[in-house]
Parts: C-alpha cells; sequence; structure tokens
C-alpha cells in the first residue's frame, strides 16, 4: 500500500470512476488506459507494477475482469478503497443498463428496436473476437503459449469441455514451462 | 455435468412458435419473445426453461462466476444456453449485443438485464450479487497470496499459461457465436462481413470503440432498418 489519500483525494477518485462508468462502453477492460493514466501518472497513487499486477490477478482469478477495479481499490485503500471505485464503476452504468434495458423491452417489436439489435448483432461477434486476439497479446511472442492458445480455442469449438480444465491445464503448463 | 444436450449445437434451427408460452414468468409472455429478425423459437426451445425464483439467479450467475477464469463470457454462454437453457443461442447474442453498447462490462450488463427481466429489479440485484460477490473474495484472498509467493517464478509462468488459454476460450466463443447471425436480419454474408470489419478495426487498426460503433454501427442499423421494411 504505498498511497495515502486525503479526504478530498476520496471524492475525486469516486468522481473519476462514476465518469469512467459511462464511458465503458464495451467492458471495463477499456478503460484500464485512463484509469492508468489517472491514477499511475498524474496522481501516482500507484506504480506501474501495482497497476499491470491488478489486472493480471483479476484475468487469473475467475468472475468478471472488472474485478481488477477491485483490487485498485484494495491497494488504495483496502475495504474502504475497493468500496469507493467499485461502487464509483458500477452505480451509473448500471442504473443506465437497467432503464434502457426497460426502454427497449417495450418497444422490442419496433422495427426501430428491431433494426438496431439485428445491426448490433454482428459487431458483437467482431468485438468478442477482438478480445480474443486482443488479450492474446502477451503470449504471441513465444511459440508454447501460441499454441497454448490455439489448442484451447480448438478443443473449446470442437468439444463442451468445461473451460475450468483448459484453464488448469494452461496454468499447470505454464509453471512447467514458463 | 447433467445437461449435455448434441442438438443444441446442430446448426438448423426450424421455427416453432409455441417456445414463449413455456416460461413461467411475472412479466408478460411477450417479454420472453425474440426481437429478432427472424421467427423466434426452434425444436430445443420447448425444454427451454426460466429461473424459479431470485434465489436461483443468484445461484445461478454465481456458479458461472466462479468458473469463468480469465472472462465470464465463455462460460455465460454454456450455462445459460446449454445447460441451465434460459435463453436461445440468438436471445444470448441479442442480450449481449444491448449489454455491449451500453456503459459498463458487458456480462455484467447481461446479468443485469437477464435478472430485471425475470424478476424486475430484485432479480436485477439478485444477478448482480450472484456474479461479483463471491469471485470478489476470491480476487482478493489471490491478490494477500501473490504478494506472498509472486518471487517464486513458476506462480508467473502459470499465471502466463493461464492468460493464453484464457485468450483461446474468448476467441472460441466468438467463433460458436457466428452461427446464430444465420437468422439476422442482414442475412448471413453481410452480418459476417460487418463482424469482419468489426475485428479489423478494432483489434487491428485500433480504432477507439466509440468510432467505430458509430460508423459501422450506423452503417448495419441503417441497413437492418431498409431490410425491415414492413
Amino acid at each position: 500500500m504505498t498511497a495515502t489519500l486525503e479526504g478530498g483525494d476520496w471524492w475525486g477518485l469516486f468522481g473519476q470512476f462514476l465518469l469512467l462508468s459511462l464511458l465503458s462502453i464495451g467492458g471495463a477492460i477499456g478503460t484500464a488506459p485512463e484509469m492508468h493514466r489517472y491514477l499511475v501518472e498524474q496522481h501516482h497513487w500507484m506504480s506501474n507494477e501495482q497497476f499491470t499486477t491488478a489486472i493480471a490477478i483479476a484475468q487469473a482469478a475467475p468472475g468478471p475482469n472488472l474485478l481488477f477495479i477491485a483490487v485498485l481499490g484494495w491497494d488504495l485503500g483496502g475495504f474502504f478503497g475497493m468500496g469507493v471505485t467499485m461502487l464509483g464503476i458500477l452505480l451509473p452504468s448500471t442504473t443506465l443498463t437497467l432503464a434502457a434495458a426497460r426502454w427497449g423491452e417495450r418497444r422490442r417489436d419496433t422495427r426501430g428496436v428491431r433494426a438496431f439489435v439485428n445491426g448490433m448483432a454482428p459487431l458483437t461477434v467482431g468485438l468478442v473476437l477482438s478480445t480474443g486476439y486482443i488479450l492474446g497479446k502477451p503470449s504471441y511472442g513465444e511459440a508454447w503459449l501460441v499454441a497454448l492458445l490455439a489448442a484451447s480455442a480448438s478443443i473449446s469449438v470442437r468439444t463442451r469441455l468445461s473451460p475450468l480444465w483448459l484453464i488448469a491445464a494452461g496454468g499447470v503448463v505454464g509453471a512447467v514451462l514458463g | 455435468m447433467p445437461h449435455l444436450d448434441p442438438q443444441q449445437q446442430a446448426p438448423a434451427r426450424p421455427p416453432s412458435p409455441s417456445a414463449a408460452q413455456h416460461l413461467p414468468q411475472p412479466s408478460p409472455p411477450a417479454s420472453t419473445a425474440v426481437a429478432c429478425g427472424a421467427p423466434t423459437g426452434s425444436p430445443d426451445d420447448l425444454t427451454l426453461r426460466a429461473p424459479g425464483s431470485p434465489g436461483e439467479l443468484f445461484r445461478v450467475f454465481n456458479r458461472l462466476a466462479l468458473q469463468g477464469f480469465g472472462g465470464v463470457l465463455p462460460i455465460a454462454q454454456r450455462e445459460l444456453v446449454e445447460r441451465a437453457r434460459w435463453l436461445t443461442r440468438e436471445q444470448f447474442v441479442e442480450l449481449l449485443s444491448v449489454a455491449q453498447v451500453l456503459p459498463g462490462p458487458n456480462v455484467v450488463n447481461l446479468a443485469l438485464m437477464y435478472g430485471d427481466r425475470t424478476f424486475g429489479w430484485r432479480g436485477g440485484l439478485a444477478a448482480l450479487a450472484g456474479m461479483i460477490a463471491a469471485p470478489l473474495g476470491v480476487v482478493l484472498a489471490l491478490t494477500l497470496a501473490y504478494a506472498h509467493f509472486r518471487a517464486y517464478a513458476p506462480v508467473a509462468g502459470a499465471l502466463r499459461g493461464m492468460g493464453a488459454v484464457a485468450a483461446g476460450l474468448i476467441f472460441a466463443t466468438g467463433v460458436k457465436l457466428a452461427p446464430a447471425l444465420r437468422r439476422n436480419a442482414l442475412g448471413m454474408g453481410r452480418a459476417l462481413g460487418f463482424a469482419a470489419f468489426m475485428f479489423l478495426a478494432i483489434a487491428v487498426l485500433r480504432v477507439p470503440l466509440l468510432w467505430a460503433l458509430l460508423v459501422l454501427g450506423g452503417l448495419s442499423c441503417t441497413l437492418a432498418w431498409r431490410r425491415l421494411r414492413p
């Protein structure tokens, strides 16, 4: 815990995360560069290494990737910090999502909503593929990691094996070869 | 894993109109129909189920979140579509599409919207809590453990190996969702084209997401609008 935040800092942090919540279209991980700029470069509340580790841990753990934000909060100030960052990142987006989902639900059979949903579906598929590609970037430099990535993708497409086993296998292979 | 059903992966899904009636839900039955260009339903929709209580929502979303190493999306697809059968593959892509364009983490939005659709705000909160509460505890435990063991090389290697598999799994999810575009109002070919352009823009050219969504989304939605002409 390197940071020493005071009263006003916490309000600033909370406000920053409220704002980022509304900008997090396409997922929380997309806001990571902006959080890095704010926490590491502008305020020096944490080190580069701390920030990167938070994301790595959240990706290795089960649950939504968004939990890297909980780790950032924890590093800044334990349970209180975690509450501030998580509440900040969740409150605006959940409220907006509920309102928008209900609005769309009532009009789901109108031509406009159907055009929107049908038009967005292919972009969603493209975005999921992009996420896989971008998350794989740290692996492209080493043959065994590329093989691991390709093998797990191919097994997952062809079989109905639980992803849990593949992740576990990846961990074992990594511990031995890495 | 008791609910394995090879039919679920079958590409051909001829329509059957009776699906929505099998879902016991407090909201009007219309809310379970798919707002899709193509008719909804298929033989496997006959066994489409619905959560019985907010508690069940909490349990299923908790279970899928705790399995979701390196991202919940692949597990969410498997649990909600293939195991719990709460959603068809088409409904899943639709929910995800809406979750994707709204701010907030996609899977969290998806849980929130599905919970809200079945049990109102209580359902939304139950699904959201199920998604976050237990994984939060695990992440905390890992954070403390990592601080202890980070100098140990196999731990770093295992993290990298799991990262590679996680990326492969997300890639596979995209490949598995692609057949859902078959019933898209744009037509399969155009829909795949838009998916490819999106990949090019985001993964290769690194265009900011907002611009990609505005330009490509504007085009695809306009095209869908014209093809949905009554």
